[in-house]
């Protein structure tokens, strides 16, 4: 649990921060975990709880080689800047022997630097950006969620066998959308030179004009649409595209949509049969996953939405890492996570030793409606280490250690 | 005339607004030494007159001629550097600094130091703020705050940062407007009395006629924007149609009664 | 020819709220003068209430009455927030009550996800506007078309209700002249009671209109303050045709923009209005200010150097700070320096706010621009860290120049309204342009050269760099230039009529304050290691102003305690608890309501009635002459 010291302001906090420290029980082991949880709390609540359950499930199993493991969780307020004070805080006052969480690529990528920096291992939770394994990706980080690059793998594959020829792009203008974009584009056309890309809508993220948008787009007459908008901008070009009739007689493939977090909302509006990637947790059956959304509900009485499984393997990950490695020494922590292999409610991941990325996966299937909610069907779990480049490419995007 | 130099010579000045003629073909000359007043009814284009000459506005048509130089449609601060104080009907001072401070931001100004970062301003010609404010009687208050100045001290500071750009020429827009009628005269006194001894020209507009009457050289009479008399204060008195002017208008040369507050 | 008459008619559907709430927002400026930062706090408010009730009350009637009692509940909240915080600070400096709002927006932030949860929620569609007609192939929305009737009947009827009613009238003549209006006997609190809940009404209506289309959720309201502060100022404070228009023509720019820019939508808007302050000082539709307060404040203190007893407390105080290292580990370290870099920024812009009496909206476009420019020199160009720390910060002197010389032609909100834009402009390049700034990604691994890595000298070299530039601008303050510049405050018509040329001296404060800015900037990105476009964003702009206002806008050293102050409970609260907002934003308005004159303000307050009183003159207290 957060910790909260009855202190009052200045100068006395920081110093009572160190003086904590100092008493910690040598017992213990404690890793700091950062998230936005005051900008984003539908996204980082799930999450949250998620962490809480691998927490409990680790300690109960007899902690990390008989130590009680501690979660420290800060929250970022959704900026760069505020992650980097509280990794410091976790590393300096805190003393955690590693850093775990972050939710935004921009917050990601700082704190991976500043892992890089001071020297910290850090495992990144759920930044999308290929940057953090690949171009700045660099020996202290690890990602746990399947990528940009992997999910656009994912939707290639599927919106290959589309007969479309015309397709057109809606994506938020900024680092995440364009990536989403450039590699959804460059995979389809080594798929299928035949087609034309009719059309790019680059909407400002989180300002998305539906209607001009989605009137532009039809404008355009494209075959199919690949979307990367989420969140409130989805809620809204669906709302428009559902009135205005885009989404009729057009193939729509989306990132992240099935996941319920942004699926849920959509409720009743939410478009059929769009291929999407996300998480049809009323459709898996699996021991493992069973085993998991029993255990979730339980506690919670609430279903999982993605964040949970990425909050949950995250802590089960770090406690897999810590106990094999027996150590807090950070190269250890690297020795130990390069190659690991672990068991998660999607099967079994592992973590490259090329890129440190996970091969956690996900799911592929279809919207549709049922009751008036938004659900997926014909899922179908795709594995991360399937979806992933060669290793010569990684190798070239990745800077030498 | 005299023999002294032209300070100010102003040649068809007119000014409209949207088809109303506010200034009108107006033609003056000022000497050296010499106070003259401008004297008219409210709105008869005494203000704008004096924004024209100040360069607050531009003229519409017309030449300035200021100290040999050609200053029509110059900005003020323009006007300032060729050596003319200006004092407002509404004192403009700097409310959140002190009386010496007020002073010394003018001599900043005029010693061509408003880029200096470096000096303490505090210090900065301390002596010389000193001796202006003590030039218009108000040493006393050097260190008080400017806000907390009654009207007629405010008026008086306005005089001493006036002559901080050691003038040859001050314009004066109501000098005395809302103040006592015993303050009145000392302040027009002291302005007198500072302009003989330095040979400064004073230009002012004024509704006491007492104070026009008692301290001007020369008078100028405008009504509805045109020049309608001009010459000694007695000149000016006999005029039929400046009594006209004024006594239609239930004004009357002794202003005792009305203790105009600012308008 | 079909398609483009379409667009247009989305765009005009799009005019629909944003006029609504920027009419809201002008009508409550032209009377109070109150920039009110929660406006679109009352929007989202809106949102959320209309959600809960249409989604109680069944069928048609259920909804449009549930949209109606939506904005009048928000209104009532809308008059509350009035009587019981802005009541107490009509006469606190200008912009303090930009300072109370702001900090009401941020409770609200948290206090709607503590209400109706954190997730996206989907209102209903509106009954008998479900579907679209069909236009010659395109799909034309029923509730465009509904929306683009409403907005002129709204005007319509503010037209009426300010041209026919006597309320209309008072209301009029006070967005001309306030005084001449108290002067009349009207009782004014409940005049600007009123005007506020119609405001508030409006900005309500405009989100509860938004939930057939949108979602709603906790970020509404600062993705609709900033367009429709941009429509405002655009269309010209206090004017509601200016607000139609302006609306209109933003929301069409954006409707057609996209067909031509794509990428750029969001700078155009910002271009656009940047465009109209230059040309059209007032906006399109405004008037020329009427004597209205000056910015900031008017004390009736003189600021004065420090006596030597002060100066040696600064040194001991400095003193103090410079011995953290030996009591303080790192993590202390790093938040000392952090709120050092955050001293210098704030003193910067109190340089041009308190001293200079130009607010800017903006000023964090400097700070970034330094941050940035580090980044360029470092990682592009390979230079050594002492060489970017010196040639950084002219990346946001040149800006500083660039946009200041620009917005030093315009004064009050405007100015503030035109620093906006240029910082947004800044900020877009920097978000959008990933080739060139890595885009949200940012720029990493600038950390610091061996001599200034560790905690410790990096904490040093910040205090250090942090006293130079407070003493620095000190000096400024009460140098010929600083007493020109506060000339240029106090008074344009006599500083002009002293020889000062204002715009110059205007133009070149905020070259400084822009540099200073720079510099604090390059630190940043060296304590942080790397550089993100929330450098340069809204809410670093506004943590600098709330910075000055904290500490006191009348002093001359409340930037630096303000700064302090601020940081430290931000980012312990950030560390301690996730409604850090809901805490901070309390904090704000309690300080304002019991300090009006910020913390070194109050000091002074205290100060000056333990000492005798002067005997005061009879006060005629001087008429503060306007803008010319």
């Amino acid at each position: 649990m957060r910790r909260r010291y009855l202190l009052g302001a200045g100068l006395a906090v920081m110093v009572a921060g160190m003086a904590h420290s100092a008493f910690a029980q040598s017992g213990e082991i404690k890793i700091g975990e950062i998230n936005s949880y005051s900008l984003l709390p539908a996204f980082t609540e799930p999450y949250r709880k998620g962490w809480q359950l691998a927490l409990e499930e680790v300690n109960a199993a007899g902690g990390i080689n008989g130590k009680k493991l501690v979660v420290v969780s800060k929250d970022d307020s959704g900026k760069p800047a505020d992650a980097t004070t509280a990794a410091n805080e976790l590393v300096s006052s805190e003393k955690v022997v590693m850093l775990t969480g972050t939710f935004l690529s921009n917050i990601g990528l700082a704190v991976s630097d500043f892992a890089n920096q001071k020297k910290v291992f850090f495992l990144a939770a759920e930044p999308l950006t290929d940057a953090i394994t690949w171009s700045k990706g660099n020996r202290y980080t690890f990602r746990l969620r399947p990528s940009n690059y992997m999910q656009a793998a994912m939707l290639a594959e599927a919106a290959a066998k589309l007969p479309a020829k015309r397709w057109a792009t809606v994506a938020p203008n900024y680092e995440y959308g364009q990536s989403a974009v450039a590699v959804f584009k460059k995979l389809m056309s080594e798929k299928r030179p035949d087609i034309q890309w009719v059309d790019e809508q680059w909407p400002p993220f989180g300002k998305l004009d539906a209607g001009p948008v989605v009137q532009a787009i039809a404008a355009a007459n494209p075959e199919a649409i690949l979307n990367v908008t989420f969140g409130a901008d989805l809620v809204k070009f669906v709302r428009e595209g559902n009135t205005r009739g885009l989404f009729k007689n057009r193939s729509v493939v989306s990132f992240l949509t099935g996941e319920p977090e942004y699926l849920d909302p959509l409720k009743e509006e939410t478009p059929e049969g769009w291929i999407v990637t996300g998480y049809p947790w009323y459709d898996i059956k699996t021991p493992e996953h069973d085993k998991f959304i029993k255990a979730y509900q339980a506690k919670f009485n609430d279903y999982p939405r993605l964040g949970s499984i990425v909050g949950y393997q995250t802590i089960k990950a770090a406690a897999a890492i810590l106990a094999k490695a027996n150590s807090d020494d950070p190269e250890k922590l690297i020795a130990a996570a390069e190659g690991l292999s672990m068991p998660s409610p999607f099967g079994e991941i592992t973590f490259r030793k090329i890129d440190h990325q996970s091969t956690l996966g996900a799911y592929v299937g279809k919207t549709a409606v049922k009751d008036g909610k938004g659900i997926m069907v014909n899922s179908v779990y795709r594995k991360g280490s399937d979806y992933l480049p060669s290793d010569a490419e990684v190798s070239k995007m990745r800077p030498k250690d | 005339m005299s023999t002294a130099p032209t300070l100010l010579s102003v040649e068809g000045l007119s000014k409209s607004y949207g088809g109303v003629h506010a200034v009108r073909n107006v033609s003056f000359a000022l000497q050296a030494g010499e106070i003259l007043a401008l004297i008219g009814p409210n709105g008869a284009g005494k203000s704008t007159c004096f924004d024209m000459l100040n360069g607050q506005t531009t003229p519409g048509a017309g030449r300035i001629n200021l100290l040999g130089f050609d200053t029509t449609g110059k900005k003020p601060r323009e006007v300032w550097r060729l050596g003319v104080g200006r004092t407002f009907q509404i004192t403009a001072t700097f409310p959140t600094m002190t009386v010496r401070e007020n002073v010394q931001v003018a001599l900043v100004s005029y010693g061509r130091q408003l880029f200096n970062v470096w000096a303490s301003t505090p210090q900065f010609a301390r002596d010389e703020a000193g001796r202006l404010l003590e030039l218009v009687g108000m040493s006393g208050y050097a260190e008080r705050p400017c806000g907390e100045l009654a009207y007629g001290d405010l008026k008086r500071l306005e005089l001493a940062i006036a002559l901080a750009n050691q003038p040859k020429l001050l314009l004066m827009d109501e000098p005395t407007a809302g103040m006592a009628p015993r303050e009145r005269i000392e302040l027009m006194r002291l302005t007198a009395g500072i302009a003989r001894e330095k040979s400064i020209g004073v230009l002012f507009t004024e509704h006491d006629m007492d104070v026009v009457f008692e301290h001007a050289d020369r008078i100028l009479v405008l009504n509805r924007g045109s020049l309608i008399a001009e010459g000694s204060p007695e000149e000016v008195r006999r005029n039929p149609q400046v009594r006209a002017i004024y006594l239609g208008e239930g004004l009357v040369y002794d202003a005792r009664h009305r203790e105009g507050a600012p308008s | 020819m079909a398609f483009y008459f379409v667009q247009f008619l989305t765009g005009l559907a799009s005019a629909a709220s944003l006029f609504l709430v920027a009419s809201g927002l002008s009508i409550i400026f032209g009377v109070t003068r109150i920039v009110n930062f929660a406006h679109g706090a009352f929007y989202m408010l809106g949102a959320y209430v209309a959600f809960t009730l249409t989604e109680r009350f069944s069928g048609a009637l259920g909804f449009w009455a549930g949209i109606v009692l939506a904005s009048l509940v928000v209104a009532v909240v809308g008059v509350l927030v009035e009587m019981v915080l802005l009541r107490r600070i009509y006469h606190a400096p200008e912009l303090f009550q930009l300072l109370a709002t702001f900090g009401l927006t941020l409770m609200v932030q948290d206090l709607v996800v503590m209400i109706w949860g954190p997730n996206d929620l989907l209102g209903r569609r509106a009954p008998g506007f479900k579907g679209a007609v069909e236009f010659f192939g395109q799909n034309i929305p029923t509730y465009d078309l509904f929306l683009i009737a409403l907005s002129p009947i709204v005007l319509g009827l503010l037209w009426l209700l300010f041209q026919r009613t006597r309320w209309g009238v008072l209301v009029r003549a006070a967005t001309q002249d306030r005084d001449m209006v108290a002067a009349l006997g009207v009782n004014q609190k409940w005049l600007f009671t009123s005007v506020f809940a119609l405001g508030v009404f409006l900005a309500a209506l405009g989100g509860a209109l938004q939930i057939p289309r949108d979602a709603v959720h906790h970020a509404l309201d600062l993705r609709i303050i900033v367009d429709v502060f941009v429509v405002v100022v655009i269309g010209g404070l206090g004017s509601i045709i200016g607000a139609f228009v302006a609306a209109v023509l933003v929301s069409e720019l954006n409707a057609f923009g996209i067909l031509i820019f794509p990428k750029i939508s969001i700078i155009l808007v910002f271009l656009v209005m940047a465009v109209v302050l230059i040309v059209r000082p007032w906006g399109l539709f405004g008037k020329q200010e009427a004597a209205a307060r000056r910015t900031p404040g008017l004390t009736v203190n003189p600021w004065r150097p420090l006596t030597s007893g002060e100066r040696l407390a600064a040194w001991a105080g400095l003193a103090v700070a410079a011995m953290l290292p030996l009591v303080g580990g790192n993590y202390a370290l790093t938040v000392g320096s952090e709120i050092a870099i955050f001293v210098i920024f704030a003193a910067s812009l109190h340089f041009l706010m308190s001293v200079g009496g130009l607010a800017s909206f903006g000023h964090a476009a400097y700070f970034g621009l330094g941050a940035y420019g580090i980044a360029f020199l470092a990682k592009m160009a390979g230079l050594p860290m002492i060489v970017c720390l010196l040639l950084g910060p002219l990346l946001g002197c040149l800006g500083a120049a660039i946009f200041g010389f620009f917005a030093v032609q315009l004064s009050g909100v405007y100015f503030a309204m035109l620093t906006l834009a240029f910082a947004q402009i800044v900020w877009s390049v920097a978000f959008q342009w990933v080739a060139v700034t890595g885009g949200d990604n940012g720029i990493l691994g600038l950390w610091p050269e061996k001599w200034a890595a560790g905690p410790a000298s990096f904490y040093w070299l910040s205090i250090g760099v942090a006293a130079l530039a407070v003493a620095a601008l000190r000096i400024i303050v009460f140098s010929p230039f600083g007493y020109a510049l506060r000339a240029t405050r106090d008074s344009l018509l006599r500083s002009e009529a002293i020889g000062i040329d204002a715009k110059r001296i205007q133009w070149t404060a905020f070259v400084i304050a822009g540099s200073v800015a720079g510099i604090a900037g390059a630190l940043f990105a060296y304590l942080k290691g790397s550089v993100f476009p929330d450098s340069l964003g809204i809410s670093l702009s506004v943590d600098a102003l709330v910075m000055v206002l904290l500490g006191g806008v009348e002093t001359v050293s409340g930037a630096v305690i303000g700064a302090i102050v601020y940081k430290m409970l931000s980012i312990w609260l950030v560390s301690q608890t996730d409604l850090s907002k809901l805490v901070l934003g309390g904090v704000i308005v309690l300080i304002v309501v019991a300090f009006p004159k910020g913390i070194v303000g109050m000091f002074e307050t205290l100060r000056n009635r333990r000492r005798p009183e002067l005997p005061k003159p009879a006060l005629l207290k001087s008429r503060i002459e306007g803008a010319e």
